[in-house]
C-alpha cells in the first residue's frame, strides 16, 4: 500500500470581526469533502484542537487587531505559518472594527456596557484582553502574504484563492473580490 | 483647458497609442481618442460633459520622449506622438495613488450606502488594489445632513470636484466651491454653510448623481442602496454647447 503525500496543514483564527467569514468558509459545502483530501485543519475555532503546532502550512486570520490577544494570536501565527493569509474585510482593511478608532476607548466601553445596560453596568476588566487603540488591520502588525477582501468574502472566493495557494500558484485576488464584496 | 469646440476644418494627425497606429482629430485629448479604441484609462475627476480638471492623476500615461508622465484627460493628441498606457510605472503608481485615497479619509464600503456602486471601489478592484500599504490616517470628517434631500459625507470625498464644476457648468447654480488645503480641504456649499440653508442650491441633484463615491448621496439610502444615474450629462451638456 502506497503512502498517501503529506497533506497540507492549514490553521485559523477569529480575530476582532463577526464570524462571518468563517461561516462563509462553511459554505464551501461539499467542497470541504475535496478540500479535508488535500489539507489538515489542525487549529481553528471549527476544530478541537487547543494549541496552534510549532510549524504550519498556510494560516488564516479573520478580523482585526483590536485587542491583546488578537495581537498575540496574529504574532503566533506569523511566527509559525510559512504562509499567513488575511480573511475579509476586517482583516484586510479594519472596517467595521476599526470604526471605533474615531472616539475615546473610555467612550466606546461607556456606551457598550453603561449606557445602553440596565443591569449592574459595569465594565468588564478581569478574563478579557485589554482593547488597544487604533484597531489595525493584521498587515497593520505583521506581515501577510495573500489579501482576501469581502465581506464576508464569498465561498466561491474564498475557495478560488484557498486553490491557488494550496497549488502553490500567485492567487489573482482582485479578479475574484474587492472590498465590501 | 477650455472645452474642445467643434471646427469645420479640424485636421487629423496620426499617433501610435500601446503599438497601435490611430488618427484622430486634432482637438482631442488623448483620453478621448483611447475612450473611442477601447483603451481603458483609468480616471475618477474626468466626466463626459465637464471642463478638464486634471487633479486626480489616475489617467497619466506616458509619451515617448518624455520623461514626466502626462495626464490623459488634460494633453492634445499631436502628430506622431508615441504613447503608452499600461507600464508597470504607470500600475505602480495608478495603485499607490487609490491607495493614498483609502488611506486619506474613512472608507468602510461594507456599511457604505454606494457599495456595489462606487467608482472608487471598482477602480481600486481594477488597479489590483487588495490591502492598503499605508497606514490610514484615521481623522474623522464631518457629515451634513441638513439638507433635506441630499447628504454630504466628507469621509468619503475623494475632491474630485465634479460637484463643483456639474453645479457650475450645468445646472449655473455654483452652489459649491472648494476650500482649505491639504488634509483639511473640503467641499463647501455657498460660503461654508449648511447645505440645508444654501440660497443657491436649485435642488436639482445633479451633483449627487455625478459624484463617484458614497459623498453625495440621497437622504433615506443605506448600504448598497445608493446607485447613480450619469446619463443626462452628455446630452445637457451638448444642449448647453449648442446655445
Ligand atoms: S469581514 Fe465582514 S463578515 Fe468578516 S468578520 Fe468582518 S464584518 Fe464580519
Ligand atoms: S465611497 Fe466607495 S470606496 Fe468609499 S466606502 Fe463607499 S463604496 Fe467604499
Ligand atoms: S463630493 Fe463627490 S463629486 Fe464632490 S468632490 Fe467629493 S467626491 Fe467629488
Ligand atoms: S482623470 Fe485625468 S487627472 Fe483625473
Amino acid at each position: 500500500m502506497s503512502t498517501p503525500a503529506p497533506k497540507l496543514t492549514v490553521a485559523t483564527a477569529w480575530l476582532d470581526g463577526c464570524s462571518g467569514c468563517h461561516m462563509s468558509f462553511l459554505d464551501l459545502d461539499e467542497r470541504l469533502m475535496t478540500l479535508v483530501e488535500q489539507v489538515e485543519i489542525v487549529y481553528s475555532p471549527l476544530v478541537d484542537a487547543k494549541t496552534l503546532p510549532a510549524q504550519v502550512d498556510v494560516g488564516i486570520l479573520e478580523g482585526s487587531i483590536s485587542s491583546e490577544d488578537d495581537l498575540e494570536k496574529a504574532r503566533l501565527f506569523r511566527e509559525r505559518c510559512a504562509v499567513l493569509i488575511s480573511l475579509g474585510d476586517c482583516a484586510v482593511t479594519g472596517n467595521v472594527p476599526a470604526m471605533r478608532n474615531h472616539f475615546k476607548l473610555s467612550e466606546v466601553l461607556d456606551r457598550a456596557y453603561r449606557e445602553n445596560v440596565t443591569l449592574q453596568p459595569q465594565i468588564p476588566t478581569r478574563a478579557v484582553p485589554a482593547l488597544l487603540t487604533p484597531v489595525k488591520p493584521v498587515h497593520g502588525v505583521v506581515a501577510v502574504d495573500v489579501f482576501i477582501p469581502g465581506c464576508p468574502p464569498s465561498a466561491e472566493t474564498i475557495w478560488s484563492i484557498l486553490s491557488d495557494v494550496i497549488a502553490g500558484r500567485v492567487p489573482d485576488v482582485s479578479a475574484v473580490t474587492r472590498f465590501g464584496a | 483647458m477650455p472645452r474642445p469646440t467643434p471646427q469645420s476644418t479640424v485636421r487629423v494627425v496620426t499617433l501610435r497609442i500601446d503599438d497601435r497606429d490611430l488618427s484622430a482629430r486634432e482637438d482631442e485629448t488623448l483620453i478621448e481618442v483611447c475612450r473611442e479604441h477601447q483603451i481603458p484609462i483609468p480616471s475618477l475627476c474626468q466626466l463626459d460633459g465637464l471642463s478638464v480638471w486634471g487633479g486626480c492623476r489616475l489617467c497619466m500615461v506616458e509619451i515617448a520622449g518624455q520623461g514626466r508622465l502626462v495626464a490623459a484627460c488634460s494633453t492634445r493628441v499631436a502628430e506622431g506622438m508615441v504613447v503608452q498606457t499600461d507600464t508597470e510605472r504607470l500600475r505602480h503608481y495608478r495603485r499607490t495613488i487609490v491607495e493614498l485615497l483609502f488611506a486619506e479619509r474613512n472608507h468602510v464600503c461594507a456599511v457604505c450606502v454606494s457599495n456595489g456602486h462606487c467608482e472608487l471601489q471598482t477602480l481600486a478592484q481594477r488597479c489590483g488594489v487588495d490591502h492598503v500599504r499605508l497606514p490610514y490616517r484615521q481623522v474623522p470628517y464631518p457629515v451634513d445632513s441638513s439638507h433635506e434631500m441630499f447628504r454630504l459625507d466628507h469621509n468619503r470625498c475623494i475632491l474630485c470636484t465634479r460637484c463643483v464644476r456639474v453645479c457650475d457648468e450645468i445646472e449655473g447654480a455654483h452652489t459649491w466651491d472648494i476650500m482649505g488645503r491639504g488634509s483639511d480641504c473640503r467641499v463647501i456649499t455657498d460660503l461654508a454653510r449648511p447645505w440645508g440653508e444654501s440660497d443657491t442650491c436649485t435642488r436639482c441633484g445633479k451633483c449627487v448623481q455625478v459624484c463617484p463615491t458614497g459623498a453625495l448621496v440621497k437622504q433615506g439610502t443605506s448600504a448598497g442602496e445608493m446607485v447613480k444615474d450619469q446619463h443626462f450629462l452628455p446630452i445637457l451638456a451638448r444642449r448647453r454647447q449648442a446655445r
